[in-house]
């Protein structure tokens, strides 16, 4: 019979022919991936310690970096950051990644280890990321991650596949994050629960590598285990400037069997805005234009990449952000950073007034880098807009693309970025 | 195994952020970190499940981030099962992992009253309300998550599969 990716890549992580939806397998894992997860309270270096553990199962496939509150804000956080960095001494990390470099998603995909076919684990619920690249990618907590620093294996539900087929022209200001937050929307937030997505359609293929995986990073949002693009020709060139492992694309079965089938065509897709506090609550911007807003945040492993900054920047130049505004603009990484500078996309966005700060998680958590007083009210290109998550628990969060940020940044109220004309 | 106490309700998507904001995940100081647990969504949370032992929840329970600091902290402050209508799929590994019980029920949310006297038949699947005198059924958990459990959690069975190995 045939298997959709998931299966095909949980079948092959097992030793076994075939598996199906339901079936328990024990994998053996490519990839797992660490952030300041690693050092917490709670967190795999302590668990490993009082366990007595002494060896991870393979130095060279473990990626472990900082991002989230970098540089560190509080004693507590420098101390997290040194128990990472004396783990990865003690254990031989080979693959370690110090503050400088950036968000862990973008991090996995700008350096190679993000690759078709593979299987990878990460501390952190948007690791599903990472299946822009037709990886299977999954968020496990700190007890699973012990469990896979120590056997290199972790047990896996072989999950049910939902098939979204996207078709349609992508109108203009569109952006990938209108494509999902009107996705999730559909979904609802169990809808994907347990499960993987697999992406087909027309306008998936138009998609930019930076779309695609805002797109899979916010599958995380309906619950999916994993959610794939199947590679095209736009992913093997991503890959192959990046790394020199053979690429080896897993494609589902003709005959694979889907749970369910959901086709969407977004031709006449409006820019999309997830109200408080819920991601998969999108409505068309025309519901929500003209809210007042106190904080613009463009960032986070959502929305921080080389297209995002782009667009930001036109929208920006010769104008101003609004004197009632903090726009606060994040890249994703040192990659995404240098770029942006050489191509000219910060004066802009420097001169209009925005806040650009070295590449961290920072306010999408509510970490630090700009949270929100009592009352406040942010639009964010992030992927979560619960209560308090980025601050106060009486502020609020409206998610949208970085196009519509940047426009409501300039007026000050939420903006259909439609209306200002681009030069 | 069977787990008793009394139902503190909760309602559909209570996310990781809700139980235990970001900001707090840094902190060292459990007790300091315990204080905000459900900070601004359910007052007083670490009195009440101190006396009720039980959080009966809705739809998708633990959705959201992968923070284990989640079941983490509601396991520290008292709470010795969850029964949701559904869970979320991070959530509920974790919080197995760590030896919190957790059961899935559709009946729960809607026949299950703040406070009633619960008792958690977790090798069975069921859940009988003592104070209404009703039983529902509930999803049974597969025997190896049902042996971790016994076992006290996913750390104390990777310590003694270690040895034996």
């Amino acid at each position: 019979m045939g298997m959709t990716i998931a299966e095909k890549i949980l079948a092959s992580h097992s030793g076994v022919k075939e598996v199906t939806a339901g079936e328990i397998v024990n994998a053996s894992v490519d990839l797992a991936f660490v952030h300041e997860m690693l050092g917490m309270p709670g967190g795999t270096a302590e668990l490993f310690r009082k366990a007595g553990l002494r060896r991870v199962w393979d130095p060279s496939k473990i990626v472990a970096l900082l991002d989230h509150w970098t540089p560190p804000s509080t004693i507590d956080v420098a101390e997290i950051h040194l128990t990472c960095r004396n783990f990865v001494k003690e254990h031989g990390i080979k693959n370690w990644y110090d503050m400088k470099e950036g968000i862990c998603h973008q991090i996995l995909s700008e350096k190679g280890h993000a690759l078709p076919g593979e299987l990878i684990v990460g501390s952190d619920s948007h690791t599903i990321t990472s299946g822009a690249f037709g990886a299977f990618a999954s968020g496990i907590g700190s007890t699973d991650m012990t469990i896979v620093f120590t056997t290199g294996k972790l047990w896996f539900k072989v999950p049910e596949t939902i098939k979204l087929t996207i078709d349609g022209k992508i109108p203009p200001y569109i952006m990938g994050k209108d494509i999902i937050l009107h996705i999730l929307g559909e979904m609802g937030a169990e809808g994907a629960n347990y499960k993987s997505i697999e992406f087909y359609g027309e306008a998936i293929r138009q998609t930019s590598i930076d779309s695609r995986m805002t797109m899979t990073n916010m599958c995380a949002e309906v619950g999916a285990k994993t959610a794939i693009i199947p590679p095209d020709q736009k992913t093997l060139d991503y890959l192959m400037e990046r790394t020199n492992k053979a690429l080896k694309p897993i494609l589902a079965s003709e005959d694979a069997q889907y749970t369910e089938q959901i086709c969407l065509n977004i031709d006449r897709l409006e820019p999309q805005v997830a109200i408080p506090p819920s991601p998969c609550s999108a409505t068309s911007i025309s519901q929500v234009e003209g809210k007042p807003i106190d904080v613009a945040f463009i960032g986070s492993c959502t929305n921080g990449r080389l297209e995002d900054m782009m667009v930001t920047s036109r929208i920006l130049k010769g104008r101003n952000v609004a004197d009632s505004v903090r726009l606060i603009v994040i890249p994703a990484s040192r990659e995404v950073a240098v770029n942006s500078l050489k191509m000219g996309y910060l004066e802009p966005i420097l001169e209009a007034g925005g806040i650009i700060e070295g590449s961290t998680c920072g306010p999408c958590m509510g970490g630090h880098m700009g949270v929100l007083a009592s009352g406040e009210t942010a639009i964010s290109t992030a992927n979560r807009n619960f209560i308090g998550r980025m601050g106060h628990q009486t502020s609020k969060i409206y998610l949208a693309s970085p196009a519509t940020v940047a426009a409501s940044a300039v007026t000050g109220k939420i903006t259909d970025p439609r209306k200002m004309v681009v030069n | 195994m069977l787990q008793s106490g009394r139902a503190l309700r909760m309602g559909d998507n209570i996310d990781t952020d809700v139980i235990i904001p970001g900001r707090y995940l840094i902190l060292r100081d459990l007790d300091e970190a315990g204080k905000h647990v459900f900070e601004g969504v359910v007052s007083d949370f670490s009195n009440k499940i101190k006396s009720a032992g039980i959080i009966v929840g809705g739809k998708n329970f633990g959705c959201g981030s992968s923070r284990e600091a989640a079941p983490m902290m509601l396991k520290y402050l008292g709470t010795r099962a969850v029964v949701a209508e559904s869970f979320a799929r991070i959530f509920f590994r974790n919080s197995i992992n760590l030896g919190l019980p957790l059961l899935e029920c559709k009946d729960v949310s809607s026949k299950v009253e703040d406070g009633d006297e619960l008792e958690l038949d977790l090798g069975n699947g069921v859940i009988r309300n003592l104070t209404s005198g009703e039983a529902y059924k509930a999803t049974k958990l597969p025997a190896f998550l049902l042996e971790m459990l016994k076992e006290g959690g996913a750390m104390k069975m990777l310590k003694k599969q270690s040895r034996e190995s």
